[in-house]
């Protein structure tokens, strides 16, 4: 065949189109971005337009995006969304915490124990069913301060996605890791240290991430009741005193430091994960 | 790297991985010189990988014993270490990081660490690849970084289990004349498992056939050949025939070749290339 014998043109591969196709790729994203948050106050926009127009719902017109932007440097300035995180904050960090430190080591236990995988099943399905608020009164009854009883249900939600995904992670681990290093004179702390963290890293921190989401939800409606700070607590405050602009501005607030936690998170994952799919 | 070989004495090993379970292995007997290097060949399941964990450390042996210079083998050490079928690199960690492990677990400084690394890096010419992720490396390479890991420790003895069955014919060609040039130039011994017949030829200075059920050393085939040996040497070729014969023989054997277990017993107390 003549083909065969007759000389291939290999053409010479230039970066150029691939750093425009990443570019081009940026530039769809950060649309995409600001056109989906244009889309949701553009909706919030209009509904707060209908209420407006409507005279039987005129007064709700605070619940609308001017009005709330508006409330803003007011609740900034008298220091209520300071005070609010700081509050909220303390709860969630050390709800969170608390999780952790119980979760990762039940995790590791759930994934290296059949004895304690089959003896702990039964009690932590049914333990991970309860809902985290339904812990409320018993935790008001048994704990000195609200504070306390709040940190408790955040702690109770957040514990299960932690636990698990450390334990899903490990039923992963290749088996070979742990001989290696026990053929390399590795200690069990070793093992822990060197192979098991670092190997489920990515679990752990999207179990966290989870948690996160779900502390996230129980704070909010955990605040509602016994205590005079936090995000829940301005909340249920603006409702009370029937200021909507600082109502929705708070649930804004909530709304933007989620998003910053959860971004936070996936930027850990990100930064710790070796998978070669998610890098 | 100041590495020497080691006497390696196993007498009457024996093992079964369950007390109602069949046999592995039995009456397992094998004595070496410091710098030996050992391949053991058999067909799947004779126990041949199960003999190399006992001697690893890694796995207890029902009955028997194995010495290394007088020391017997209870657990895993440094002193003895053994390089997997699949390289099981930590993928987390760059190339230096994987080489180095055994040292951080002994706690060494990082100092050294660094100088012990580039020196086995260099053994396995890697040098280039020490900040790379193990990841973007090719499964050869890959190998290389394992071995390397293992020679970092120094060992005395080197276990090797079917280490080059996943790679290409060119890579594994290269890596079984690297490992047993590395090895005679360090003085330390080595112990491979391997189905490949060649393997065993290129890299042994003898070739234990095990057969049976439960698995025994049938032969024991002493290789005294020049280095580098060369696939398609002559005297290659014959000592490979003459392994072939050997192990179909056992193989085809109903006990494995164990009938002839008493004349292996002779074998081995003169001089078994005579023998056979």
């Amino acid at each position: 065949m003549n083909n065969a014998a007759a000389p291939t043109v290999v053409p010479v591969a230039s970066k150029a189109p691939e750093s425009s196709r990443v570019l081009k790729s940026l530039g769809r994203r950060t649309f995409n971005w600001f056109a989906g948050l244009g889309i949701l106050f553009s909706l919030w926009w209009f509904g707060a337009y209908l209420i407006r127009a409507n005279p039987a719902t005129r007064h709700f017109a605070d619940f609308g995006p001017i009005p709330t932007f508006q409330a803003f440097p007011e609740l900034w300035s008298d220091g209520t969304i300071q005070n609010a995180i700081t509050a909220s904050g303390y709860r969630l960090g050390l709800g969170l915490l608390i999780a952790i430190a119980i979760g990762v080591p039940i995790g590791i236990l759930l994934g290296r124990s059949r004895t304690f995988r089959e003896l702990s099943n039964s009690p932590f399905q049914l333990l991970r069913m309860i809902s985290p608020l339904s812990w409320e009164p018993i935790a008001v009854i048994v704990f000195v301060t609200w504070n306390q009883a709040i940190v408790f249900l955040i702690a109770v939600a957040a514990v299960w996605p932690v636990a698990f995904s450390t334990a899903a992670g490990l039923a992963k681990v290749d088996p070979a890791w742990f001989k290696v290093s026990r053929n390399l004179g590795a200690k069990p702390w070793h093992t822990l240290k060197q192979i098991i963290f670092p190997a489920i890293a990515f679990d752990i921190l999207t179990g966290i991430r989870l948690a996160l989401g779900v502390a996230w939800i129980v704070l909010v409606p955990a605040e509602f009741l016994g205590v005079t700070s936090g995000l829940g607590y301005s909340i249920e405050d603006a409702r009370e005193t029937l200021s909507y602009n600082h109502l929705t501005a708070m649930v804004l607030v909530i709304g933007i430091i989620g998003y910053m936690l959860d971004s936070a998170c996936a930027l850990a994952i990100k930064r710790y994960s070796w998978h070669r799919a998610s890098n | 790297m100041a590495v020497r070989g080691v006497h390696i004495k196993i007498e009457n090993l024996n093992h079964r991985y369950s007390a109602k379970g069949p046999v592995t292995f039995d009456r397992v007997n094998v004595e070496a010189g410091p710098g030996e290097a050992l391949v053991v060949i058999g067909r799947s399941g004779c126990g041949k990988s199960t003999l190399l964990h006992i001697l690893a450390g890694l796995l207890n042996p029902t009955s028997g014993t194995v010495h290394l210079d007088g020391t017997r083998v209870k657990g895993p050490s440094p002193r003895w270490v053994m390089m997997f079928q699949a390289p099981h690199l930590f993928p987390w960690m760059k190339v230096s990081q994987n080489v180095g492990i055994g040292l951080r677990f002994a706690r060494w400084p990082e100092k050294k660490i660094r100088e012990r690394v580039a020196e086995a890096l260099s053994l396995v010419e890697l040098e280039e690849h020490a900040n790379d992720n193990v990841q973007d490396l090719s499964g050869g390479q890959q190998q290389r970084v394992a071995l390397a890991r293992s020679l970092v420790m120094e060992p005395e003895l080197l276990l090797l289990d079917e280490p080059f069955s996943a790679l290409d014919a060119f890579t594994r060609a290269s890596l079984q004349k690297d490992v047993r040039s590395i090895a005679k130039r360090l003085g330390f011994n080595l112990m491979m498992v391997t189905h490949d017949i060649d393997e065993a030829v290129l890299m042994a200075d003898r070739a234990l056939v095990m057969a049976g059920a439960p698995g025994k050393i049938v032969h024991d085939l002493k290789i005294d050949l020049k280095d580098p040996r060369e696939r398609e040497d002559p005297e290659v070729q014959a000592t490979r025939s003459r392994l072939m014969q050997i192990f179909h023989e056992a193989a085809n054997s109903p006990s494995g070749g164990a009938e002839r277990v008493v004349g292996h017993e002779s074998v081995l107390e003169t001089n078994p290339a005579v023998n056979l």
